[in-house]
């Protein structure tokens, strides 16, 4: 259990690479070593920071709350055979509000900074946001409803164990939960990470100010949260019966795999006009609703 | 009253040009532009017996260009142009600005490089104009970009995500280029390193219409041999900037392959352009009087493989780029201007012609390899991201036959004449068909011989205005994606 989260922990920064990768790759070019963002990390845990004189203590404290709050969420998510660290009914409502409060830092930094272009992400952020969160919890309370099971853990160890109809219910939430990857890792066609141009930027642009130790954790902060919404694919992916060697495989293929496609999907296609992000974010909403449409007839359907 | 009827490089004697009230030549010039002109040069000239106003008019159809002028003095005031013309509006200000004639009843009378001394010559003495309103919000950005690119203020005024006016702020890259081409002592190779570096990016073209200019000034017949080497390299240069566009609006896109692969083909071209003169902007191969490099049978074989190998290349990148829908998405009826905005504001260049205007100096007043061999005007309908996108890929295409034709008429010969001073009290106008657009270079001699004025104009000073129109009612978000699309100059047009 603890090497399964230390693991967990260790692995966001690769994931980045992996992606960078995959698109340099696509992209005709050798690109940089899959192993670059842990290099960027610890030159910036070494650098030295400039702090804006307009800012006041929120600025200093959201990054650190931000990858606090994270590294907690990431305890109640389960990890295929080895289940979660902590474990209650109604966990989840904690998850999705620990993964609220990290954004919330993140907004409340960018506009206490008073400049333009932050301002105008946090706005972007939140409007984003609004589709997204919703959207997650039609995704988990479709599962709560077909497992009968209020706690992460015990959603996904039974989830599996259910029904002829969970196949459907479970790629209806894949596709979702892969569209929220992309929302919240703020990549393409929602955001795009590669870009120098503030006007354009979600994410990125509420992060301009920071610097040094502080960047460090909120690059980590960012991955760690695209890992924990890929770690929620893979358990339901992974077959809940499997034994653990098969299952920890198929795990970690999956993780990978999903890093690939997000790679992918960067390298194929462009990213999506501002005002037209919603339409691709309701995409979400829709397959989490058919999901819990599908569900909702399997249980009662029929009586 | 009669203008004077000259042409592209066709020199003509100060004594002849008209000399009118300014008045009269604001009336005159509203009035030709209004019956079908289009207005080229309106700029001021100080001598020792007065500030000379010049007014050059172009008649695109019959490739004639009329000339008057008026001599003015400081501090005089005339009826503005600008309510009847709007592309007067800079050329208007710039003569404000430069001499303190005053155009009376300018709706934007503000500074265009360095501001009225005494009267906004300071950054904080600068009015922008502000929306103002509960739910409405101002955007900076600039002078100072992320990125490597020139400095440049953008002022948008927002509602939520739309803008509804952006104003552009520059003169942050004034160097003085017009008065360093009247410094002591002149040399050739001063004055050819001087016009190469009007604009960084259009070094053919302002180092080929300089000389042009010069050529005609002094009456030296250029070998035609040096000609023809001269349009490959123009055209090289709008090839090779052309798929770097590309590649930069696949890249504000966030569409990889484009990126990717549009920039890899500009590669190709600018080292071909640099097997020719050994640098891969062209800097070096425009000369006085001819070109500095020839093109061996060695080099025309690979400027041939080149333009084979890149034809196929291109279309198929193309087509790739511009039948993707998320591209389309982006491109399509983002940053309109309309046709007819285009035209009142003076477009030149790509930008104007994807706005449906046909002008294209190759054509209109043709000028080295492309007086025998005629340009056909390509236009597209639009004036969206996707016009201004596709009508590069157009052009590239254009210029590869255009290429062909040229090597094929690589006629023997020297590539460089004896150059003879300039006549004296002569003035010329070189036209210029860069890749960005209509490139003026007028030139006015003293009774001793020498070069006492340079008046440069870059396609810039014409186009900047449209993007500002373009961004009107459009997303912040996409304005990058529109910047990039004119792709203008800010050291050409602060000069």
């Amino acid at each position: 259990m603890a090497i399964a989260l230390a693991v967990l922990l260790l692995s966001p920064l690769f994931f980045s690479g992996l992606i960078s990768k995959v698109k340099a790759v696509w992209g005709g070019r050798r690109g940089a070593p899959v192993l670059q963002p842990y290099y960027d990390f610890f030159k910036l845990l070494r650098k030295g920071e400039v702090i804006s004189a307009t800012t006041t203590p929120i600025f200093r404290i959201a990054p650190s709350i931000g990858i606090a709050a994270t590294i907690l969420a990431l305890m109640i998510v389960p990890i295929p055979t080895f289940g979660s660290l902590i474990s209650f009914n109604g966990d989840f409502a904690l998850f999705a509000y620990l993964m609220g409060l990290t954004k919330f830092f993140t907004v409340a930094a960018a506009l206490d900074t008073g400049s333009s272009f932050e301002g105008m992400g946090a706005s972007r952020e939140v409007t984003y946001s609004t589709i997204v969160e919703t959207a997650f919890l039609i995704v988990i309370g479709s599962l709560a409803l077909l497992t009968h099971h209020v706690s992460f853990d015990s959603i996904f160890s039974s989830v599996g164990l259910i029904s002829e109809y969970t196949p459907l219910v479970r790629i209806l939430l894949v596709a979702s939960l892969f569209i929220m990857l992309l929302a919240e890792g703020s990549r393409v066609p929602v955001d795009d990470p590669n870009t120098h141009l503030e006007l354009t930027m979600i994410h990125e642009v509420m992060v301009l100010d920071y610097s040094g130790p502080d960047l460090a954790f909120i690059q980590y902060t960012a991955a760690l949260r695209m890992t924990i919404i890929s770690t929620l694919i893979a358990n339901l992916i992974v077959p809940a019966l499997a034994p653990a060697i098969q299952a920890l495989l198929l795990f970690g293929v999956t993780m990978l795999v999903t890093f690939v496609a997000v790679g992918g999907v960067e390298s194929l296609i462009a990213r999506s006009r501002m005002s037209h992000v919603p339409q691709f974010l309701f995409l979400m909403t829709a397959l989490s609703l058919t999901a819990f449409a599908v569900v909702v007839f399997f249980l009662y359907g029929g009586r | 009253m009669k203008w004077l009827e000259t042409a592209n490089l066709r020199t003509v004697r100060l004594a002849e040009i008209p000399n009118w009230d300014l008045e009269e030549l604001a009336h005159q010039t509203v009035a030709r532009v209004n019956g079908g002109g289009r207005l080229l040069l309106f700029f001021g000239e100080e001598t020792r017996e007065g500030v000379f106003v010049y007014s050059l008019v172009a008649d695109d159809n019959q490739s004639k260009i009329f000339v008057a002028s008026s001599r003015v003095t400081r501090g005089m005031s005339y009826k503005s142009m600008t309510p009847d013309i709007p592309s007067a509006h800079l050329f208007e200000r710039e003569l404000f600005e430069e001499f303190g004639v005053e155009p009376k009843g300018h709706p934007w009378l503000k500074p265009v490089r360095y501001g009225i001394p005494g009267v906004n010559e300071r950054e904080d003495q600068y009015e922008f104009f502000s929306v103002k309103g509960d739910e409405a919000h101002e955007v900076g950005v600039g002078p100072i970009h992320a990125g490597v690119i020139e400095p440049g203020h953008f002022r948008f005024s927002c509602h939520g995500e739309k803008i509804y006016q952006l104003e552009i702020k520059l003169g942050f890259q004034h160097r003085g280029v017009q008065e360093l081409f009247i410094r002591e002592p002149f040399s050739t190779i001063y004055l050819e390193k001087l016009a190469e570096s009007v604009a960084g990016d259009t070094v053919i073209g302002h180092a080929g219409g300089f000389a042009r200019a010069f050529e005609s000034l002094s009456g030296t017949q250029v070998p035609e041999r040096a000609k023809v080497i001269r349009t490959i390299a123009l055209e090289l240069e709008r090839v090779a900037i052309h798929l770097g566009d590309l590649s930069a609006i696949s890249g504000d896109v966030a569409y990889l392959t484009g990126n990717s692969v549009f920039g890899a083909l500009r590669t190709k071209v600018i080292n071909t352009t640099m097997a020719i003169c050994g640098n891969r902007f062209g800097r070096g191969l425009m000369k006085l009087g001819g070109v500095g490099f020839d093109v061996t049978p060695v080099l025309r074989d690979k400027i041939t493989a080149l333009v084979d190998d890149l034809e196929e290349d291109v279309s198929l990148a193309a087509e790739v780029l511009f039948s993707s829908s998320s591209v389309l998405e982006r491109l399509e009826e983002t940053g309109v201007v309309t046709k007819e905005a285009a035209r009142d504001i003076g477009m030149v260049g790509p930008a104007a012609r994807a706005s449906g205007v046909a002008v294209d100096v190759r054509s209109d007043h043709p000028f080295d390899g492309f007086v025998l061999m005629p340009v056909h005007k390509l236009t597209l309908p639009g004036g969206d991201v996707f016009a201004r996108a596709y009508i590069r890929y157009i052009e590239i295409q254009q210029s590869f036959r255009l290429i062909r034709e040229q090597l094929a008429s690589l006629s023997p010969g020297g590539i460089r004449s004896e150059l003879k001073g300039p006549h004296p009290g002569i003035f010329v106008v070189s036209l210029t068909e860069g890749w960005r657009g209509e490139i003026a270079h007028a030139v006015i001699t003293d009774e001793a011989g020498k070069i006492r004025k340079v008046k440069v104009k870059d396609p810039s000073f014409n186009n900047w205005f449209g993007l500002s129109l373009a961004v009107r009612e459009e997303g912040i978000s996409d304005f990058p994606l529109c910047n990039k699309s004119f792709n203008l100059s800010y050291c050409g047009f602060d000069l």
